[in-house]
């Protein structure tokens, strides 16, 4: 048998790897500058990551549609502002809000109301989704991974609030805290950068405040003393399509 | 008949490494931007050449999916630092930090059809 004059000595490997540990080892301790060493600057660079979605939340809306206003847009402007939508013009632009004038035909009480996403419990979009880019996240907010959405549209199909579009066209410009682009399904995110960021706002809640309507608030429903739980437990709301028992975190009070 | 392989081996070899001497010479190497001024990268520069896709890729499911932000390695934070001061974005120009070496590798990146490659506070100001 002949051996490899090229290969090492088996014995001197394990010695170079100690000695490289051991370097290593004093190097985390060596001074950079006065008062800052590199354990400090990998310690300081972990302590500001977010925890992310929390379980025990979920997030929802409430909706009285007996202060939104008949012609008023102005949460449908704060969440194309806030997104980066440009204002929709045609039927196939994509929109995460859209205001809609209902006529109850007997009575001919009507209504005004926006309609976004109603971010379900049991999301049809995440049923039928072929790859997995719907997807509820922990604190019930339903979204789309755009790295995972090949753009079949199966979940608008299955969306009984319409609440999906489809981008058709190159984007530009785009937020840098919402990223969008051509061939992805997009909608209603309930703002979730911001709530990452731990604001406790929406941008159409925000608007619809600031406007003087205070028809949109914005809640954890999971928490009995949030205004929106202290609301939907005094008055009477309603879920759209509530026979689908989707259980959506959006309720509508005076329809 | 072994020695004759073993010298044609030798030759082979040798020719090879005379052509990779010469094509380092005559190739055109791509021009990196240099980063903002007072800036230090998350990682050193050998890692981040071969390892930066790994590392958004891990960090892009955590944040959709998790939440979590703000964390070590974020694309963000890249543009951040490496946006180009004349075009101030990191894929506009030939010249800017993503396209001048992904063109040289003819490796086609996808994040800037949906991620903003210019830093927010230009994105802010633009909008305006």
């Amino acid at each position: 048998m002949k051996t490899d004059p090229a290969a090492p000595p088996a014995e001197s490997k394990p010695r170079r790897r100690g000695f490289l540990g051991v370097a290593a080892a004093g190097m985390a301790g060596v001074a950079l500058a006065p008062g800052i060493r590199l354990i400090e600057i990998a310690q300081a660079a972990t302590t500001t990551t977010s925890a992310g979605a929390n379980p025990a939340v979920r997030w929802g809306m409430l909706i009285d549609t007996t202060k939104c206003v008949e012609g008023c847009t102005d949460c449908v402007d704060a969440c194309n502002t806030e997104n980066g939508l440009a204002p929709a013009t045609r039927p196939t632009d994509p929109q995460w809000i859209r205001k809609i004038e209902i006529k109850q035909i007997k009575t001919g009480r009507t209504a005004s109301l926006p309609v976004m996403c109603q971010h379900c419990a049991e999301p049809p979009c995440v049923e039928v989704c072929p790859t997995g880019a719907s997807f509820k996240r922990a604190d019930g907010i339903v979204l789309v991974d755009r790295h995972s959405c090949i753009g079949c549209r199966y979940c608008m199909m299955a969306c009984p609030y319409k609440a999906r579009s489809f981008v058709h066209e190159p984007l530009a410009d785009q937020k840098s805290d919402v990223p969008r682009g051509k061939g992805c399904v997009e909608s209603c995110t309930l703002c979730v950068h911001r709530i990452d960021k731990g604001e406790k706002t929406t941008a159409c809640a925000e608007a619809c405040a600031k406007a003087g309507h205070g028809a949109i608030v914005f809640g954890d429903l999971n928490d009995p003393d949030s205004e929106i739980s202290q609301r939907i437990r005094s008055a009477n709301s309603v879920q759209l399509r509530a026979d689908l028992h989707l259980e959506p975190g959006v309720r509508y009070q005076g329809l | 008949m072994r020695q004759i392989a073993a010298l044609l081996a030798t030759l082979t070899a040798l020719a090879a490494g005379g052509a990779v001497a010469a094509d380092e010479a005559r190739t055109p190497r791509p021009v990196v931007e240099a980063a903002r001024a007072g800036t230090q990268c998350v990682e050193p520069a050998d890692v981040m050449r071969r390892d930066h896709m790994r590392f958004l890729k891990h960090q892009r499911d955590d944040t959709v999916h998790a939440g979590v932000r703000g964390a070590k390695y974020s694309l963000k934070e890249c543009i951040g630092c490496h946006a180009s001061p004349t075009t101030q974005s990191v894929a506009t120009g030939e010249t800017n930090f993503c396209t001048s070496c992904h063109s040289y590798a003819a490796v086609r990146v996808d994040c800037f059809e949906c991620h903003s490659s210019t830093p927010q506070a230009v994105v802010q100001q633009g909008s305006k």
